[in-house]
């Protein structure tokens, strides 16, 4: 696998149940870059997100078919352990999560999880994951408040702090950006785009605008198959398949 | 999943805005064409006036072009198709201006300027007016085959303007006296010739809309 894969998907198929989700998934993440992941509800774009760091292990009956390498290693290889896979792998959620807890605790709690005690080192790191998510000028004077005093648009930063502070590899974010107002929306998007230098990053979105604007590759699923996986310039100006293009052009139905 | 069915209405609705401001200009090439050989300077009036009435279709177009892009957001396919909306309009404005041009020319030309009007002009017009049809027919039908026919055209008129513009300086040396008529003639070729350009750029955006990069098609 070429090094600047993060994720290499060969024909990856998964079922619910009898129900199958996933058809013959090929896909190549590059490293330090944006990849978006589109469709429609129920293509399946979810379900390809949450199995790179195994999050669909927790749903009962599923199965699943194929290979997906993370770093060259098999993630679902009985050796690999998920813990360690998850801690290299992030996610953020459609809905800001962040926990019953100060500003701070939120950010100190992956690390401390990892058994990082000294009150030094805790802060530089609280610090500075605040600092790469843009939101430690608006919490710096408060770190001890309650994170739920946030507003949306901030809890969601906060929450990419906490996914930052632990150091991964990727970041996945499964519609980070739907449940915010549009002025966060914009604060969120600027941000992800400043990460990608430090990160790799995978999103779903429904927005298909948010795709162009911020990813530098785009996937198109439909009914549980990829039909297109093309630079984000390319697949928004001249898709290659007749079903992309209907589909960013509102054609469907 | 329901698709953006008043948004491709609006789409349709500007081509229509389009092929109106086409149809607008092809009568404006007529009607300056039949004015210069029939010396009608009353005709000349009215194709000035009609001008501004294209002019103010064509920012229409561009309005609308404007809005659908901000509300919409289209992309692909749609966004180039209102991309090319914006740049034919452009052209079929410039080929009313030419028109105006050449009622400008005849009233230059007066009414008693004694030269016989050059019949290759009539045979000129007849292929710029076909072009405009061939072109606007493309356009209303996404068709590359009508496109590609533009080029072809184009060559001829190209061709008759050159012995068109070498006859008239001929003329210049035999009728000195003439010099200021006969240069107002020429000037109405090459108006003329510039329709053929025009609608050979049309036909370059039609292509440009089916397939998504740029085609010369004098190339």
């Amino acid at each position: 696998m070429a090094n600047n894969t993060v994720f290499s998907i060969e024909d990856f198929n998964l079922w619910y149940g009898s129900n199958q989700a996933l058809y013959k998934i090929d896909l190549q993440v590059p490293r330090n870059q944006i990849t978006a992941v589109i469709g429609p509800s129920g293509c399946g774009k979810s379900t390809l997100l949450k199995t790179l760091n195994r999050m669909n292990d927790l749903v009962s009956g599923v199965n699943i078919a194929g290979t997906i390498k993370y770093n060259d290693q098999d993630i679902f290889n009985k050796k690999n352990m998920v813990e360690e896979l998850r801690t290299q792998v992030g996610m953020v959620f459609q809905k800001p999560n962040p926990f019953p807890k100060s500003i701070y605790d939120n950010v100190a709690y992956g690390p401390r999880i990892h058994g990082i005690k000294k009150k030094k080192v805790l802060d530089e790191i609280v610090e500075k994951s605040l600092k790469d998510a843009a939101i430690w000028d608006e919490v710096k004077d408060r770190l001890n408040q309650n994170a739920f005093g946030l507003s949306g648009g901030q809890q969601q930063r906060l929450c990419i702090a906490r996914c930052l502070a632990i150091e991964p590899d990727v970041i996945l974010m499964d519609e980070p950006t739907s449940a915010l107002d549009p002025i966060s929306t914009l604060k969120v998007e600027e941000l992800i785009k400043e990460l990608k230098n430090k990160y790799t990053i995978v999103i779903v979105t429904h927005n298909m605008q948010q795709a162009a604007r911020i990813s530098n590759k785009t996937a198109f699923m439909l009914n549980g198959e990829l039909v297109e996986f093309s630079d984000t310039d390319t697949l928004f100006s001249t898709p290659r398949d007749k079903r992309t293009e209907d589909y960013i052009t509102g054609r469907f139905g | 999943m329901v698709g953006r069915e008043q948004f491709h209405a609006e789409l349709e609705k500007m081509k229509t805005m389009v092929i109106d401001l086409a149809e607008g200009a092809k009568e404006q090439l007529s009607r300056s064409v039949e004015a210069l050989y029939n010396g009608d300077l009353e005709a000349t009036n009215n194709i000035l006036e009609d001008d501004k009435v294209l002019d103010q279709k064509e920012m229409d177009i561009n309005e609308a072009v404007i809005l659908l892009i901000a509300r919409e957001q289209p992309v692909a396919s749609d966004l180039r198709r209102l991309i090319i909306a914006l740049k034919i309009s452009t052209d079929l404005e410039r080929m009313a201006d030419h028109a105006k041009n050449i009622a400008k020319s005849i009233q230059h030309l007066g009414e008693n300027h004694g030269i016989n009007i050059h019949e290759k002009l009539s045979d000129m017009k007849e292929i710029a007016i076909r072009m405009i049809d061939l072109s606007i027919k493309s356009y209303k039908h996404e068709d590359m085959t009508i496109a590609r026919k533009l080029a072809e055209l184009d060559d001829q008129l190209d061709k008759l303007y050159g012995e068109v513009t070498k006859e008239l300086l001929e003329e210049t040396a035999t009728n000195p006296q003439s010099i200021q008529h006969i240069m107002q003639m020429a000037y109405c070729a090459r108006y003329i010739e510039r329709f053929g350009d025009h609608a050979t750029n049309i036909g370059e955006n039609v292509l440009y809309l089916i397939k998504g990069k740029s085609i010369d098609l004098n190339a």
